[in-house]
């Protein structure tokens, strides 16, 4: 039988339990703070005036600057699928369900997250770059004391190009992908052309497109979401921003992967 | 007419400012002075509503904006203009761009009428024919008049200035200055400028604050500065690393 605790041993005790508290408050906080930074942008999203200039920058700079990664990541994404899945169904005589298996693997699941992914690593962390940059120059502060919210020039157009360029991005993704697959299968290994996107037509259905639209849009609210409040809260110097950035990423590459598995849980 | 009153702000166990009061008369040039962390910068950003007190009010013309959050802070925002310690110019635009994007953004004047207030704003600050320019390309100097153009563009009636001259050489700082100095008369609008200066402020300040600790030490006209007894005071102002201000315990806090 233990030994009542005396009042000397209070101290050793209290100091974990407190630091347990203090760690669970201050992850509630970040929380709390997080996502009331999603629910002030959104807010500003819907509430004039409206920058279509900074969106179209936006668009350029989240959509355009990015594509020549989403199509080269595309094409070279198809091209594995198409090789590897080949070997697997050559081995069950099923090579006919090569198209299907490819165009559903990359609609479902590659195409949304991979292009997420990527879109990160180059517009995302690029983004958080940008905006700590700004923090620790003072523009932001420059914004706000000319009674400018900065919120609706940095995070809302950011957001909203997004939900405009994810689901277009993931598209030309998927739309690549499935062209790779056919050029590996079809021109490589030997398949025939209507085998592949015939087969295609009889399994991928509405639905099946509708999932991977679902996770393009999510994520390209998570994408801005998370890279626009790591910028906007970086630390001191360039050390903080390099920390922040880095941070962004990571952060959203698992973020990625997390609504990945529960969209596709959720999702028919 | 700024009031400041019993401001305080920790940040965490590190009490900033204690108990601060200061007042800034309207149209008047204010320069407050004191060593490197000692809370200028804290000040400023209180006076701006960039940071939010832990008790003491700041009462611009009557209204106490330690209370106002939001739209109504942007309210008294709108009289406000900014000159920061670097510019804070935005990198993605030109130097026309710079001046012009209050105008843009804040009043509904036309793009005609904006143009030529830029550039004749440019040609007060000395920069005619730099609007096409990024700020990446021109001078440390030219990007602190850049941002001196670009807060009076909107002829706001307070103007706040951080360190405008910190990093620039002697016969820059002494044409800062003398700009500062040029357009206050011609605007005539209220100044609270943070500075290191030393002597060169007093040429142009109406009023000095000493801030120390936390607190206003000493403030009074330029001469009376100069003239203080106060060890602290003529410490800062003669920079005298070795003087030994203990006996100036007595000083600290006294009244402002």
């Amino acid at each position: 039988m233990s030994a009542p605790a005396g009042p000397g041993s209070w101290p050793l005790a209290r100091g974990p339990v407190e630091a347990l508290g203090h760690g669970t408050l201050g992850v509630v906080e970040a929380l709390g703070r997080f996502g009331r930074f999603l629910a002030e942008a959104l807010t500003l999203v819907v509430l004039p005036p409206f920058k279509l200039g900074r969106l179209v920058e936006r668009i350029h700079f989240i959509g355009y600057r990015s594509l020549t990664i989403v199509v080269l990541t595309g094409a070279f994404t198809g091209m594995v699928l198409g090789l590897q899945v080949f070997l697997v169904l050559s081995r069950f005589g099923a090579e006919g369900f090569l198209g299907p298996a490819v165009a559903l693997a990359l609609i479902r699941e590659l195409g949304p997250v991979l292009c997420a992914v990527f879109v990160t690593g180059l517009a995302g962390s690029a983004l958080t770059a940008e905006i700590g940059i700004m923090r620790i120059t003072e523009q932001i502060d420059a914004l706000t004391v000319m009674a400018l919210s900065p919120m609706r020039y940095l995070v809302v157009p950011a957001l909203v190009a997004g939900l405009i360029c994810f689901p277009l991005m993931t598209a030309i993704f998927d739309v690549v992908g499935i062209f790779g697959g056919y050029l590996v299968s079809v021109k490589l290994l030997g398949l025939s052309s209507g085998t592949y996107f015939g087969e295609m037509q009889t399994f991928v259905d509405r639905s099946d497109i509708m999932v991977g639209m679902w996770k393009s849009l999510a994520f390209g609210i998570l994408v801005p979401w998370v890279c626009t409040y790591k910028g906007f809260h970086c630390g001191h110097g360039a050390e903080g921003v390099a920390r922040a950035t880095t941070q962004a990423v990571v952060l959203s590459s698992v973020l990625i992967l997390v609504l990945d598995y529960v969209l596709g849980s959720l999702l028919p | 007419m700024i009031r400041v009153r019993h401001l305080e702000k920790a940040f965490g166990s590190q009490r900033v400012l204690r108990g601060l009061d200061l007042d800034v008369a309207t149209g008047e040039i204010m320069v407050v002075i004191g060593r490197s962390g000692g809370g200028k910068s804290v000040l400023l950003k209180h006076l701006l509503g960039l940071l939010h007190p832990d008790s003491g009010s700041i009462l611009v013309d009557g209204t106490d904006i330690t209370r106002l959050r939001g739209a109504a802070l942007d309210r008294v925002r709108q009289r406000y203009g900014v000159v920061f310690q670097g510019g804070a110019l935005f990198d993605s635009m030109s130097v026309f761009d710079n001046v012009a994007f209050p105008l843009r953004e804040k009043s509904r004047v036309r793009e005609a009428e904006i143009r030529r207030r830029v550039e004749e704003k440019l040609d007060q600050v000395g920069l005619a024919g730099m609007g096409p320019k990024n700020p990446a390309e021109i001078s440390g100097g030219m990007r602190k008049r850049v941002a001196i153009a670009r807060a009076l563009i909107t002829e706001p009636e307070i103007v706040f200035f951080d360190e405008p001259t910190t990093g620039l050489d002697p016969i820059l700082v002494n044409t800062i200055h003398h700009l500062i100095q040029e357009l206050h008369g011609k605007f005539r609008f209220t100044a609270v400028m943070v500075s290191h200066e030393i002597p060169e402020i007093f040429a142009i300040a109406d009023r000095v604050a000493m801030l120390h600790e936390g607190v206003i030490i000493e403030a009074d006209t330029a001469a009376a500065i100069q003239a203080s007894v106060n060890p602290i005071v003529r410490q800062f102002i003669r920079g005298d690393a070795e003087a030994d201000v203990a006996a100036a315990a007595g000083h600290v806090g006294a009244p402002a």
